[in-house]
């Protein structure tokens, strides 16, 4: 059977096109791209006249908790939260337990992800051992298992030997590393940022230096190595600039800022709701301003979620004792269009391709593109959909979201993968 | 008028709230002189003093002014509260709330504990101190015992000095004093003065000499011993040696100044003994202040006013 999405707008930053086209596909594959393709007898026709249609979104930062911390996320609902906000493919963080630092649990991660099939999955696998920073994993049986990068995160690389080895090392295999910047050091156990409210509120703050201080040694090391670093969750001005120094420098470096990042600031931390506890932490608005013209300039090339789901019991704590982390693939669009598009800092293209193309070309992964041959993977969107976000409405397990109550402006309607349709279900 | 359910901190209130908090401790302050210091104000009503963090003159403090007031106190402290079982504080409140208490007097090591203790909850809550956020009923009592001395609050130079980095009193002294109408100089070494202290409204100095010129009042905090091992300073001496307020060092400031300390004090640290005990240290009159500023509290939030 083919399926003909009829007058949306669409918008596929990697072939340059942004108009009213119409999407035949066929065979979980995109058959013919034009205008005014007619339905044939038999055809599934999905009319998305005042929509939008771009590629499935790609997430490249997020966590699914499986294996081991089930009662956070399971695969499951990780992925059918990925859907309902229109995320077709997404990379899952090795920070669970045990850690993805074998063959093992990579395999058992595609698996599951398999059975699922509402979304492309593909494990980031760990840099060192355990993450815990000592020696490398084994990198080359974790490429062949199936991974798609390369990282610690949840923790810094802290030995800059050992990610000058990883950097590398990883090279042999043509895959990325994505870099969490913090120097512990520096962070200690501050819980929001280092300022003007950790100061109001008694709060121990991490500064801005922590990040900044890495970002430059492993933009130091990636151009010394000439190896690809990604800067994940970048939250700095200062980690902005010298990326943009980076890049206009010729070294492979690349970043993604998160929604939340761009979009809060520290102010909404004085409430002490834990619901704002991330890592990085909530920064200024200066910084907030300083990530959008990155991703507006192209120095910021990605925006993922960095979905952290906890249970409302560790929530509910403590600001020092809840965990750091906010879900976020549910919202990641809506925010983004609310926050970057409605408030005219972003044209479409460059929202969309942040969303989509750029991060499935750092991964080298298929998908965030809507050329003829890729798979299927389409969201539409109605961009100026209203709606308030409700946390207890999300299919993802956790519920910590900031942004429970909060108007947002655009949304995806339908995602399909493949072809099929997996949002709604 | 002060009608709020809850004291969660001093940055909330407003001037003629804690005008009015003051007031009426100034008039329980007389209650304490009588011969028999017990009053039937609070007679039925139950007051928990759940303690996170040891404390002698706070929670003793509190249980006194709940007992002058014929409420009952019932004291919770750390080893023998259910949070050495695991239980969580959201957790802890609803089991404390189904046996219908009045108000709860928390203190805890983590800022926002006492906000959450608060959610939705039917009992008051009082901060007690939580870590280095706020700790109200100091500022309060510092209040009212600068007022007995001074007349006034407004116009006068106050100095804090020592490690407001990590005080719960420096930041609720230096909210209130502000509303007051009080200059603020906080004094300490960079590395215990937080960053952007300054947009509060207050000056910063990093001289004690300098600092305590002119001043009024002089505001020592306690210095913790084990900072030096977080290379906050190289050493308690050394410390001392820059901070520790002596009579000598005194000369710079007014010569009618006033000399207080939230205790307990380190004598020979932060406050030479011939300092600590010079009869214008007005540390004991600030103890007993404690009492008539926490009466006056527990009579304000339960309404007490009303009935009378």
């Amino acid at each position: 059977m083919k399926t003909l999405i009829q007058g949306g707008r669409m918008i596929d930053p990697a072939n340059g096109i942004d108009g009213l086209f119409d999407l035949l596909i066929e065979e979980g594959k995109i058959k013919k791209v034009g205008r005014n393709i007619p339905a044939t007898d038999g055809d599934r026709v999905i009319d998305a006249q005042g929509k939008l249609v771009i590629p499935g979104l790609v997430d490249m930062h997020v966590h699914l908790r499986e294996p081991g911390r089930e009662d956070k996320e399971t695969i499951a609902t990780g992925c059918r939260a990925a859907v309902a906000g229109g995320v077709t493919s997404l990379a899952c963080m090795p920070n669970t337990t045990p850690v993805n630092d074998n063959k093992s649990v990579t395999e058992f991660i595609l698996h599951r992800a398999r059975e699922i099939d509402l979304v492309n999955v593909y494990p980031v696998g760990a840099i060192s051992k355990g993450l815990r920073g000592e020696e490398l994993s084994e990198m080359a049986e974790l490429r062949d298992a199936g991974v798609c990068a390369y990282s610690d995160d949840g923790r810094p690389v802290m030995n800059a030997l050992l990610m000058r080895r990883a950097l590398e090392y990883a090279g042999l295999f043509g895959l990325p590393l994505i870099s969490h910047c913090e120097d512990l050091s520096l962070s200690g156990d501050g819980v929001v940022n280092e300022g003007y409210i950790s100061m109001i509120t008694g709060l121990k703050g991490v500064p801005a230096a922590a990040e900044v201080i890495m970002v430059a040694r492993d933009i130091l090391l990636a151009g010394m190595i000439k190896s690809p670093v990604h800067i994940a969750h970048v939250s700095t001005a200062i980690s902005v600039a010298l990326i943009r120094r980076a890049k206009s420098e010729g070294t492979p470096v690349s970043a993604e800022a998160a929604p939340h990042h761009f979009s809060l600031t520290e102010e909404i931390v004085q409430d002490f709701d834990t619901n704002t506890k991330v890592n990085p932490p909530l920064r200024t608005q200066s910084d907030r301003e300083a990530l959008i013209e990155g991703l507006r300039d192209g120095t910021i090339d990605v925006i993922a979620s960095d979905h952290a789901p906890h249970t409302l019991a560790e929530k509910e704590q403590e600001y020092d004792r809840a965990p750091f982390g906010m879900v976020g693939l549910e919202t990641m669009l809506a925010v983004s269009l609310t926050n970057l598009y409605h408030t005219g800092k972003l044209d479409l293209a460059t929202l969309v391709a942040r969303l989509t193309y750029h991060p499935a070309r750092i991964l080298k992964i298929p998908g965030g593109t809507l050329s003829v041959g890729a798979p299927a993977d389409v969201c539409i969107v109605d961009p100026e959909k209203n709606y308030t976000v409700d946390s207890t409405q999300l299919y993802s397990k956790g519920k910590n979201t900031p942004f429970h109550g909060q108007n947002l402006t655009g949304a995806p309607v339908m995602t399909l993968r493949a072809g099929k349709v997996v949002f709604p279900q | 008028m002060f009608k709020r359910k809850n004291l969660l901190g001093i940055q909330e209130l407003h001037r003629e709230e804690i005008c009015s908090i003051l007031d009426t401790a100034e008039s329980f302050k007389e209650v304490l002189t009588r011969p028999i210091k017990k009053v039937p104000t609070l007679r039925g009503k139950t007051v928990i003093n759940l303690f996170h963090e040891p404390s002698t003159r706070t929670r003793t403090s509190f249980e006194i002014a709940g007992k002058r007031l014929s409420a009952d106190t019932i004291n919770i402290s750390p080893s023998t509260s259910s949070l050495t079982k695991g239980e969580s504080l959201k957790d802890m409140a609803k089991t404390l709330e189904a046996m219908n208490p009045d108000i709860i007097v928390i203190r805890h090591s983590m800022p926002g504990a006492p906000h959450l203790l608060a959610q939705e909850a039917k009992f008051s809550v009082i901060n007690a101190g939580d870590g280095a956020h706020e700790h109200p009923t100091q500022a309060l009592l510092d209040l009212l015992t600068i007022r007995e001395h001074r007349g006034k609050i407004e116009g006068l130079q106050v100095a804090i000095v020592g490690d407001i980095l990590h005080s719960r009193v420096a930041r609720s002294d230096i909210f209130a004093l502000l509303k007051m109408g009080a200059d603020v100089r906080l004094i300490g070494p960079p590395t215990l003065i937080p960053p952007f202290i300054e947009r509060l409204g207050v000056t910063v100095e990093h001289r004690l000499d300098r600092g305590i010129e002119g001043c009024d009042v002089i505001i020592l905090l306690r210095i913790q011993l084990e900072r030096q091992n977080k290379l906050y300073f190289p050493s308690i001496r050394e410390y001392s040696r820059l901070y520790g307020l002596t009579l000598a060092k005194l000369a710079r400031a007014r010569e009618d100044v006033l000399i207080m300390h939230p205790g307990p004090i380190n004598r020979g640290v932060e406050i030479d003994p011939q300092v600590a005990d010079a009869p214008f240290s007005l540390i004991l009159d600030q103890v007993t202040n404690g009492l008539a500023v926490r009466m006056a509290l527990l009579y304000l939030i339960l309404g007490g006013g009303d009935e009378s």
